[in-house]
């Protein structure tokens, strides 16, 4: 009787499992698409040569796709192994199996080698945190914006063998079910979001000596060596240690099976090539492959070949939040560089053409499909894969180095979304360094942001980091602080402070459902100091925190007990000398990070309070309420929207009336984080950044007290409310530096330029010298937009939302809303020819 | 002590006035009248109201504000300032909801306050080397014990200082400054004192004076020349305008400011005839034979305004 049980519950696995071999076959049965565009040649693409140019066309023009072999490969690990071994164990195993029965390609010219999917383009899912629905799928293929290939045999896939497999095991079911309601009441009214809902914690860099450095067998025998020394007389954690470890074995196996798999693939193609000079490359692939599967990497190919393993297997393994990054690039391939160019064997030109195809990799991979709210906090599909140069070495002395220059080189020629570059300047950083980065972000993308190399030391050492550990830190994901290699750093959400008043306002209710979802505070028609009203904001935020750190920490625990992540552990220290994840708090240093958002809105509403109702008494508090309540649309309320939206003290405009308020904000969000435990033996602390979120946030935000509609976007990192600054850039960053940005863990401003405000060298000097006067006052970061004919096109269609733009006339600059029509038409028509 | 200035502008991150990034104050009222003109709004020692009737939606909120009954609805539903009535007190400004209304003019603060708002951009003047510029209208036209007061006080502060004149001024004010200013940007119009006196309305004269004066007392000079069509571009003005120069200055550098046309609009926001027209900017290529006469007769560090 109870031998026949068994047995059926083996045909039942059996089944399963050849229903999940039946299913990867239809679904590899469809090749990759791709997208039709109107210059279908690769010969306009960007890139030093051919081979970069086309690789490059290929990755821009592929249409994304769903990749459902990872989900087909993990549903048929856990069938065969869960509950018969450890979690860890069962990671590992995922990630094995993975890269053991993943389809793998070379694609024709290909110098690095590796896709996280079948191909470029591919979007694997991770069921195990979030499990599409059919609806879910349906929509990425169908939305407007970036969309992903689903074909039947996916949603076949899906509804047959990953939906009722993954469904109720998904993080995200369990994370919605562990929390109470006053966190579904905030979460569903916009005051945070919660980054662990559909993605897993990660966050962090390359950047320890033996991840940088090893080969996977050194490392292999380092794992070896902490089991061998697991203390089972004395440490009551020392089973659970072993199987974390054990766990880390098999994840590394999986990196070296994987690449062996493409050393074989490399070679077969070689021996079929007929074009010598081809077969030689992919002989020479192989060699890199087989070599890094289990040494030490010799040359500066190889070095490249194998970091994108590992970030292939930390990208495979989980979805963390912001993918993963080579960290200090440049240094680390310093001494390759040097070593092959001094031996004849590479020149500047081929070490140019690999950290192309190295770009051309990162933007092959779409950021996972995202669904509901995260799709809207994070509206993007770049995974946060954010390149370091410069800055600083550990030693303290200057990091710049010849490969810093290739990799400007680099950024500048192949205008990637992803990987996203920036540079980090440090008081040692050469002026020539500091230029050259200047002359690419005046190109007009973007790229690269600059990072404040002191800053982030001093934030790294008010965080309790050693000196040399705060030296190897820096920024990665958009402007996070940590410190790569040996820091567990993610993000659990962002906060939406300008809502806060809103709920303050209305006594603890949001007016856009009548629920009650904050403290009764009092009708603030009562208050008879602007110092009640802030109080009671102060009363309101700290509860909405309290709601948010409790979530959080309990979902930072569901992730450690269902999502251990035994190959980015074995890459950040100390989790194999712990035996610990780095989920679990095996890193040395642990952080939990908080993004507040919408500085700027909040200080422009309660400045507009206090100077208007307050201090000046132009209107009030019950006049104030009813013309937020109509969004401004009643008979008396444009006279305060006037009033509040002009003339009155406004962040950005190095105007201490408002920036003192920032300040007290500031503080208290400040406060009220950091330092509380983080349930994996570290604290939180805050960023002050948006992604995207602060249009997610203004949507659900009704109108504010500075004048702004409802549903306008809130202000985004700590820059200020659209068309507040009136004053110039150096009024904006006087004002952002009156943040104390040490005790953060990173905050992110955005400056909008013309190209012509910063053309010829003496431009390029104002804009360098720009940068070297924020970071000498202590700010973290700053990234510029350089704005084009069209965005000028549509600043004189909606001058009201274009105050802040600067536009370089003739022999002097001026804003561009006090241009007239014709000025205006000249200039969008100089632009045009300027280009 | 006479009254305060005026001044209709305060621009940080200037760039184009003086080396580096650079705090420009425009103070408000000129002597000059010139034809071509790009800055009405600064010539007039008055408060001026401007009015931008193409963002102007009529709305009727300034109707309300306005204490003179300056502003009415016309027939035609339009809203209209009645220049007549209007003192300029600003009052409608901030009522205004599509900012179609400005007041250029305010009275400047004490020196030291001005000289405190100045310094705010400190950091980003010793980062570029960079400082303040005292420009107009005509700064030396105005009280020179405030102006006195302000650049003694940016100049213990070790701030740069650039005076940008166009050199009609008492001998006096130029002296008084000249311990005090690092850098005098220095307009000359037209060498042809006749040329000079029907397109700016006074002679040249004390101007050459003054720079002369400034040259021999080891100041340092920048050149800058409006260059407009027809009045002052061809090359035989521009030859003189660079032996004048190489013969009492030396060799400074010289910006060649090309006419734009920015100023249309502002005479329409202010309510005035912009007078003499037809001038044009000179093409590039001219422009180009220009910076290379300049280069024959020795003038090397020739700039293009632009």
């Amino acid at each position: 009787m109870e031998t026949s049980t068994i047995a059926s519950f083996d045909d039942i696995a059996e089944q399963q499992l050849e229903a999940i071999d039946a299913a990867l076959a239809a679904v590899r049965s469809h090749d990759a698409p791709t997208r039709v565009t109107s210059h279908d040649t690769w010969a306009d693409d960007h890139g030093m040569n051919e081979r970069v140019k086309r690789l490059r066309h290929q990755s821009e023009t592929t249409q994304p796709y769903l990749d459902m072999e990872r989900a087909l490969i993990e549903t048929a690990t856990y069938l065969r192994h869960e509950g018969s071994v450890s979690t860890p164990e069962l990671r590992g195993m995922v990630l094995r199996d993975y890269f053991a029965d993943k389809t793998i390609s070379i694609e024709p010219g290909e110098l690095i080698v590796g896709e996280k999917g079948r191909g470029p383009q591919a979007a694997p899912t991770f069921p195990e945190l979030c499990c599409h629905t059919l609806a879910d799928m349906r929509n990425m293929n169908d939305r407007e914006q970036v969309n992903f290939r689903v074909t039947d045999d996916d949603l076949a896939a899906q509804a047959s063998i990953v939906i009722p497999y993954w469904r109720a095991r998904a993080s995200r079911e369990k994370i919605m079910r562990a929390q109470t309601s006053a966190w579904h009441d905030a979460f569903e009214a916009g005051i945070f979001t919660e980054f662990y809902e559909q993605r897993a914690g990660g966050h962090t860099c390359l950047g320890s000596e033996r991840g940088v450095r090893a080969g996977f067998d050194e490392i292999r025998a380092d794992i070896q060596a902490a089991i061998d020394a697991l203390d089972y007389m004395a440490d009551e954690h020392a089973v659970a240690k072993c199987d974390e470890l054990h766990g880390m074995l098999i994840a590394l196996d999986a990196v070296t099976i994987l690449a062996e798999r493409y050393a074989e693939l490399a070679e077969r193609m070689a021996a079929e090539e007929s074009d010598a000079t081809r077969a030689a490359e992919l002989a020479q692939i192989a060699e890199n492959c087989r070599t890094v599967a289990h040494d030490r990497p010799r040359t500066f190919w190889q070095w490249i070949q194998r970091y994108w393993f590992i970030h292939l297997a930390i990208t495979s393994e989980t979805n963390p939040w912001d993918a993963y990054t080579p960290g200090r690039l440049d240094q680390h391939l310093i001494g390759y560089y040097r070593a092959d160019v001094a031996a004849g064997e590479l020149t500047r030109e081929r070490a140019l053409e690999l950290l192309e195809c190295l770009w051309v990799k990162f933007n092959n991979q779409p950021a996972p499909p995202k669904v509901g709210v995260t799709l809207k906090e994070s509206g993007t599909y770049s995974d946060f894969a954010n390149i370091n140069t410069g800055g600083i070495t550990p030693e303290g002395t200057d990091g710049v180095n010849e490969v810093s220059y290739l990799i400007l080189d680099c950024m500048d020629e192949m205008m990637f979304i992803q990987p996203n570059s920036n540079v980090q300047i440090s008081r040692k950083t050469p002026r020539r360094f500091l230029c050259r980065a200047c002359e690419v972000a005046r190109a007009g993308w973007g790229q690269p942001a600059f990072y404040n190399t002191e800053e982030i030391v001093d934030e790294l050492l008010a965080a309790g980091k050693s000196l040399a550990d705060a030296r190897r830190g820096g920024s990665s994901g958009c402007v996070e602080t940590g410190c790569w290699g040996y820091e567990a750093y993610p993000l659990t959400g962002y906060f939406n402070l300008p809502k806060i008043l809103e709920i303050t306002l209305n006594d603890g209710v949001d007016p856009r459902t009548g629920k009650l979802i904050g403290l009764r505070t009092g009708d603030p028609r009562s208050f008879a100091t602007y110092d009640e009203l802030f109080d009671a904001y102060v009363r309101q935020m700290k509860h909405f925190i309290d709601i948010k750190v409790r979530g959080s920490n309990i979902n930072t625990q569901i992730c450690a007990r269902e999502n251990p992540v035994p190959f980015m552990s074995l890459m950040t220290e100390d989790c194999i000398a712990r035996g610990e994840d780095y989920n679990a708090g095996g890193a040395r240093y642990n952080t939990t990070y908080l993004q507040g958002v919408g500085i700027g809105s909040i200080t422009d509403a309660l400045a507009s309070i206090k100077y208007n109702v307050y201090d000046h008494a132009r209107f009030t508090m019950g006049e104030l309420l009813g013309a937020l309540a109509s969004n401004f649309a009643g008979e008396c309320d444009a006279r305060i929207r006037v009033l509040a939206s002009r003339r009155t003290p406004k962040y950005g405009n190095d105007d201490d009336y408002a920036d003192d308020i920032m300040r007290a904000v500031f503080a208290c969000f400040r406060d009220s984080v950091t330092g509380r435990p983080n349930m994996r033996r570290g604290e939180w602390r805050i960023d002050m950044l948006p992604t995207t979120c602060h249009i997610y946030f203004g949507e659900v935000t009704g109108a504010s007290p500075s004048g702004r509609l409802a549903g306008e976007p809130v202000s985004d990192g700590i820059s200020p409310e659209a068309h507040a600054d009136v004053n110039g850039p150096t009024a904006v960053i006087k004002s952002c530096a009156k943040m104390d940005h040490a005790s953060t863990g990173g905050t992110l401003l955005n400056q909008k330029f013309t190209p012509s405000s910063i053309a010829g060298d003496r431009g390029l000097d104002n804009l360098a010298d720009l940068v070297r006067s924020y970071f000498d006052m202590g700010g973290h970061h700053v990234q510029f937009n350089i704005v084009d004919r069209e965005t000028l096109i549509d600043a004189q269609r909606h001058p009201e939302a274009y105050r802040d733009l600067i536009v370089r006339v003739a022999g002097f600059s001026e804003k561009w809303c006090n241009l007239g029509r014709e000025l205006q038409d000249e200039i969008i028509n100089r632009t045009e020819q300027g280009f | 002590m006479a009254a305060r200035p005026l001044i209709f502008n305060i621009q940080r991150f200037s760039t184009h006035d003086g080396p580096g990034i650079r705090t420009t104050v425009f103070f408000k009222g000129c002597p000059l009248r010139c034809a071509w003109c790009h800055n009405p709004e600064s010539q007039s020692f008055s408060p001026q109201l401007m009015v931008d009737e193409d963002r102007c939606v009529s709305c009727g909120m300034c109707l309300a504000a306005c204490p003179q009954g300056a502003i009415a609805r016309g027939a035609d539903g339009c809203v209209r300032t009645d220049r007549a009535y209007c003192v300029a007190c600003g009052a409608c400004v901030d009522f205004c909801p599509e900012d179609a209304r400005e007041l250029a003019g305010t009275p400047a603060p004490l020196a030291a306050e001005l000289a405190d708002r100045l310094l705010a951009d400190r950091m980003f003047f010793e980062r570029s080397g960079g400082g303040v510029t005292l420009s107009g209208g005509e700064c030396l036209a105005q009280d020179i014990d405030y102006l006195e007061e302000l650049c003694r006080t940016l100049h213990d502060e070790g701030v740069h200082v650039a005076i940008d004149t166009c050199g009609f001024a008492p001998r006096g004010h130029v002296e008084r400054l000249l311990p005090y200013a690092d850098l005098w940007l220095y307009d000359l119009k037209a060498l042809d004192d006749e040329v000079h006196r029907r397109t700016t309305g006074v002679s040249n004269e004390r101007i050459l004076d003054n720079l002369a004066f400034l040259a021999r007392s080891g100041a340092k000079i920048e050149i800058r020349v409006p260059v407009v069509h027809p009045v002052n571009d061809g090359e035989e003005a521009m030859c003189a305008l660079a032996a004048y120069v190489t013969e009492r200055v030396g060799t400074p550098r010289v910006s060649l400011l090309p006419y734009h046309t920015t100023g249309t609009g502002k005479y329409r926001r202010l309510g005035v005839d912009p007078g003499q027209e037809g001038f044009r900017a000179p093409s590039a290529e001219h422009m180009d034979r220009l910076v290379k006469l300049l280069a024959e007769q020795g003038l090397t560090d020739v700039e293009l305004g632009g």
